[in-house]
């Protein structure tokens, strides 16, 4: 892994982050990890990046008028409550198999949103 | 009461499974409220600031953030940032639902092999 590639794959995290609203974290901690990062630095450091990622996009997004502040305000506080939660569970639960499901899950979800899409 | 769901279950299944937020605000804000797509992505990069933040601030009482390392991927991510904000903007809703939930397809398939 090159600077140079890490810089690239920092450009196209932050188009899919506009693009879709995720955070990055997605590429960053895959390439950071690649840059020599132990996985908890990258981990760590992934969500030092994805600040400034997410704050140029909700400036960008704000000038559309797209951004509700009250709600995310309520989803981003309570997100903190379940990430309390997720890493007390991540000691306890069978993770291999928890996994698969929210896989599984998360395929229904694309299913469902991709039908919606073709039917509107 | 919907939102703090949402909001729970992102940071939960993100600590759990090391993915990002916005994979489980953004379908749960399109489904269960039946957001529009922009405003749902919009909403969704709001609310991930908060949590990353209220994040950092733990690793870096730990010492764990790498903070050129960071810079090094979210300046450019920050820029790219722009680029995708725009693009959405030009695409139609639907092109952007179907493109998402290919990417969630793509996040599944990791999950499944990793």
């Amino acid at each position: 892994m090159t600077y140079a590639l890490a810089v690239l794959l920092g450009v196209v995290a932050g188009v899919l982050s506009g693009l879709f609203g995720v955070g990055g974290g997605i590429l960053f901690v895959p390439t950071l990890t690649a840059l020599g990062l132990t996985q908890l630095h990258a981990e760590a450091s992934s969500l030092l990046a994805i600040i400034p990622t997410v704050l140029v996009g909700v400036w960008r997004q704000q000038q559309h008028g797209y951004v509700r502040w009250r709600s995310a305000l309520v989803i981003g506080v309570a997100s903190i409550g379940g990430a309390v939660g997720g890493a007390r569970a991540a000691e306890s639960l069978p993770e291999a198999t928890l996994r698969k499901l929210f896989a599984v899950l998360l395929l229904l979800t694309a299913g469902q949103i991709a039908w919606r899409a073709r039917n509107r | 009461m919907r939102l703090i769901l949402i909001g729970l279950a992102a940071g939960f299944f993100s600590t759990l499974f090391g993915v990002g937020g916005g994979i489980v605000i953004v379908p749960l804000l399109l489904l269960l409220p039946r957001w529009d797509i922009r405003s749902a992505t919009a909403t969704s990069l709001a609310a991930i600031g908060i949590t990353a933040t209220a994040g950092v601030v733990t690793y870096f009482a730990h010492g764990e953030v790498r903070p050129v390392y960071a810079a090094l991927v979210g300046l450019p991510a920050a820029v790219g940032a722009v680029g995708g904000t725009a693009l959405q903007q030009r695409l139609p809703v639907r092109t952007l639902a179907l493109l998402f939930a290919a990417l969630l397809v793509a996040i599944a398939i990791r999950l499944l092999v990793q």
